[in-house]
């Protein structure tokens, strides 16, 4: 095993074992503090779509467990924005009662396999853990993926959440958009006894977890899994319906809809309008990984959607959005996979560990870099991109420093394929389809925080389409205050 | 799923399609288009709604066989069903009172075009319309357009679009020189747009192209139509499919249309790469 070979870390600090995926799994020397999860050997799995984590064994999980001192105050609690009773559900797993675990799991978060895997806990739960202060805070979302796996695989051990019907109460609600934020807010709806349509334009469910997220991060069984639960509950889900094109929001509140909610993320690509954009091989992060995940070009030609890719890529952007196209890009058989990104590292928005991943597999990161034109070869395709180098110079309103051009830095860099991932804006569709909804000037839908009402009567907003792009979790949250505001309403009229 | 009620084929490769599609059949408007994909391991692509049938509760699309997803659709018989349609995408086509209006059309826009001429006919547009085929056998909905229309003219010419002989271009550039030409429409192949955009230029008549770049998913989301007009990149399938001819950058069009053409399995018909116009 070439442990020398995996950038960015310590060949001491590894330990090889044997795993049963088959492959061999490096995992970091047992730091004394918290128990790291195996993970796929970088070089194998650079070559392949699996998934990269491979999930604490029952051992694992309880030792971890074992670690949390079960603070009183419930610091960790305050930091989840969904307020998953951390806490209780450790102590649970640790005393060996996996079904209690997971219903103290599930009261507060109905979608803990996707958490546990994509929530950036290092800025949520496990920043304010007790224990972050003095050595590594407990893997809060390591535990919660392995009692969320724990119950996919032992689904009769857990009551079925169906096994007490509540009462029908009569009131339709449709909820457009089925991303975590449309599919907590229907499971929400529906457990309260109402009538839920969820609208999907896609002709999958789930947003960005199916479209974006690649299976190697999120396995897209787990999502169809979760969409399968909120339809057991009793929603109804209808496909390859564009809200506004078919039915706008106002046809739906006429026709027997009593409250809409309104969760379309932001979904609309930006472009940095630099000359030659339009080449061939440069891709918005959302096509190239729609192409990928969606629609599997990873897997062409049995699936039929091809994915133009050559062999020097470069992805600009520095968010998951971007680790996410990069990895794509490599395990799609790329040479050299560049990040381009405007500021340094510290300033990166991406997980934590996504972006030591990236490291590991071999992604070559270019901080302080900035492009400013495509070349093109001759016949319409990208041949090279021409950059230039930054420096940070005062904070800007997002309180990271703001990245300045030096002059006659100028470079050019040779690639073949390019990934805009520069972040995403809502559909207008809905806004403009839509009579007396409030827009930001980022295209965003105005919505009260506390309980995702809109300006206009009897409609909901929540998630990236109020926000702008953020997280499952934020996504999650909203889902779930403005489902508790439409049952309000819904029962006071 | 959405079950195929009827079919015709209507010439060698192009087949018209009547499928069960209440919700799009409820709003479709001329000009618009759906995305189908026809099973589980499928491609998106976009095709026009050719006609509907609001109390049907149907749509009809024509097509022409050219590739992978093609190929498959052609294989679907009535009774069967496809697993994913949706739409109406795009902007309907302007309608107005402008006038005498052209139109060109090559293919399966022969057809596609319909519902655009009557609704301009019904506008009171005085509408002459010139379409194209292959070969003599290859014709096909000259009966429809022409019932529709104030002039058919039908023109027939081999693959190449170099503007030969009896070429769409001849018909048209006799018009504008003989009268007064109010408005052209154009949809076919990128290569015939392109010329027929070249021909209209220099008698300054606004000329409208229904472009088609390759697509994903049709909203908005993927950014993969974007098409440069005018200096400014749109996506085909929010803010168009119809652009100002004279302000397309046809040869970006014709290469990213090519993106994939070294890629996919084989059978080509009217690939813009076999013009080498670029
Ligand atoms: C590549 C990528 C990686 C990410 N990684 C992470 C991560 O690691 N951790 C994390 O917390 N967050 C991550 N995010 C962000 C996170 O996925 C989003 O914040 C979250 O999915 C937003 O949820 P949502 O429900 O608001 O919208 P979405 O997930 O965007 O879902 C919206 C749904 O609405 C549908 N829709 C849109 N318009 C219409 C219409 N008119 N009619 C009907 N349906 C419509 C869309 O097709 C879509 O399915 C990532 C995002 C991307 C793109
Ligand atoms: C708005 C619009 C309306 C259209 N309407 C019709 C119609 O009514 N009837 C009809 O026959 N064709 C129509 N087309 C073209 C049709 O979408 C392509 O012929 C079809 O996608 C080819 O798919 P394929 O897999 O059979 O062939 P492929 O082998 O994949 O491709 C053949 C050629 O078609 C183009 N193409 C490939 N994939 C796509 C895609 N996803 N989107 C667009 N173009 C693609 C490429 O230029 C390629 O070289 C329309 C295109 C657009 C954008
Ligand atoms: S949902 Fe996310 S933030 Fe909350 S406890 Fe789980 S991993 Fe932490
Ligand atoms: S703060 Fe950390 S140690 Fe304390 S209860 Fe929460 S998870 Fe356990
Ligand atoms: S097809 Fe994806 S944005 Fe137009």
């Amino acid at each position: 095993m070439p442990a020398t070979s995996v950038a960015g870390h310590n060949t001491d600090a590894l330990i090889v074992l044997s795993g049963d995926c088959g492959g061999i799994v490096v995992m970091p020397k047992l730091n004394l503090n918290r128990v790291e999860m195996p993970r796929q050997d970088p070089i194998a799995r650079g070559k392949n779509f699996n998934e990269v984590a491979l999930g604490y064994t029952p051992e694992m999980a309880a030792e971890e467990a074992e670690r949390c001192i079960q603070c009183p105050k419930r610091p960790c609690v305050e930091g989840c924005p969904v307020s998953v009773n951390i806490p209780e559900f450790i102590k649970a797993l640790r005393e060996g009662d996996m079904p209690e675990a997971v219903r103290m799991l599930k009261s507060k978060n109905s979608l803990p396999g996707i958490c546990g895997r994509v929530c950036p806990q290092e800025s949520q739960c496990e920043e304010v853990c007790t224990l972050a202060k003095r050595d590594a805070p407990i893997a809060i979302g390591r535990l919660e993926r392995y009692v969320a796996d724990w119950e996919q695989e032992n689904k009769q051990a857990v009551e079925s959440p169906t096994s007490d019907q509540p009462e029908p109460t009569g009131k339709k609600v449709a909820i457009i958009g089925s991303g975590p934020a449309g599919l907590t807010a229907a499971a929400d709806l529906v457990k309260l006894g109402h009538s839920v349509t969820i609208f999907e334009a896609l002709h999958v469910a789930g947003g960005v977890l199916m479209y974006g997220i690649p299976e190697f991060r999120l396995p897209k069984a787990i999502v169809q899994g979760e969409v399968q639960y909120v339809t057991t509950l009793g929603a109804e889900l209808v496909l390859d319906a564009v809200i506004g094109k078919i039915d706008t929001v106002d046809e739906l509140l006429a026709n027997g809809y009593d409250a809409v909610f309104l969760g379309t993320g932001a979904g609309l690509p930006m472009f940095m309008n630099l000359p030659g954009e339009n080449l061939c091989g440069i891709y918005s992060a959302n096509e190239f990984l729609t192409r990928t995940n969606l629609m599997k070009a990873y897997l062409y030609p049995e699936y039929d959607t091809p994915l133009g890719m050559g062999n020097r890529v470069a992805v600009i952007g520095g968010g998951n959005v971007a680790m996410d196209s990069a990895r794509c890009a490599l395990r799609l058989g790329a040479k050299a996979v560049y990040i381009i990104y405007r500021r340094s590292e510290v300033e990166m928005p991406a997980r934590r560990e996504e972006v030591e991943n990236a490291m590991e597999e071999g992604i070559i990161f270019k901080f302080l870099t900035n492009p400013t034109g495509f070349l093109g070869d001759g016949r319409g395709w990208v041949s090279a991109m021409e950059c230039i180098e930054m420096e940070l110079g005062e904070p800007d309103d997002s309180g990271r420093r703001r990245p300045i051009p030096k002059p006659g830095s100028e470079f050019v860099i040779k690639v073949d394929t390019v990934v805009v991932a520069l972040g995403t804006t809502p559909n207008p569709l809905i806004a403009s389809t839509t009579e007396g909804l409030e827009t930001t000037r980022w295209g965003t839908v105005v919505a009260d925080e506390e309980t995702g009402k809109t300006v206009k009567d009897r409609v909901w907003a929540g998630g990236d389409i109020v926000t702008g792009a953020a997280t499952v979790i934020s996504a999650m949250g909203a889902g779930r205050k403005a489902a508790a505001d439409i049952d309000k309403f819904l029962r006071s009229n | 799923m959405y079950k195929i009620l009827s079919r015709e084929d209507l010439a060698p490769n192009i087949h018209q399609f009547e499928i069960e599609a209440p919700s799009i059949a409820r709003k479709a408007q001329p000009g618009q288009f759906i995305i189908i994909m026809v099973d589980e391991k499928g491609e998106r692509i976009p095709l026009t709604i050719a006609d509907w049938n609001r109390e049907n509760g149907s749509i009809f699309l024509v097509f022409n066989v050219v590739g992978q997803t093609t190929n498959k659709l052609a294989a679907v018989q009535v009774g069967e069903s496809i697993m994913s349609l949706s739409g109406p995408m795009g902007l309907p086509a302007e309608i107005d009172k402008f006038g005498t209006v052209v139109t060109v059309t090559s293919g399966y826009s022969v057809v596609t075009i319909v519902p655009v001429v009557q609704a301009l006919k019904e506008m009171g547009n005085r509408v002459i319309s010139i379409m194209r085929a292959p070969t003599m056998d290859s014709v096909f909905g000259q009966e429809h357009l022409g019932a529709m229309s104030d002039e058919l003219i039908v023109t027939i010419g081999d693959n190449s679009c170099n503007g030969e002989p009896n070429f769409v271009t001849e018909p048209l550039e006799k018009l504008l020189k003989a009268e007064q030409i109010d408005r052209v429409i154009t949809v076919g192949p990128v290569c015939v747009m392109k010329l027929v955009a070249s021909v209209t230029r220099p008698h300054e008549v606004k000329t409208i192209a229904s472009l088609n770049p390759i697509m994903v998913d049709g909203t908005g989301m993927c950014g993969c139509c974007r098409v440069s007009v005018g200096g400014k990149t749109m996506f085909a399938c929010v803010d168009g499919p119809e652009f100002d001819a004279h302000e397309v950058d046809w040869p970006s069009l014709m290469a990213r249309r090519c993106t994939y053409a070294s890629n996919e399995r084989g059978w080509s018909q009217y690939r813009c790469l076999d013009c080498a116009q670029w």
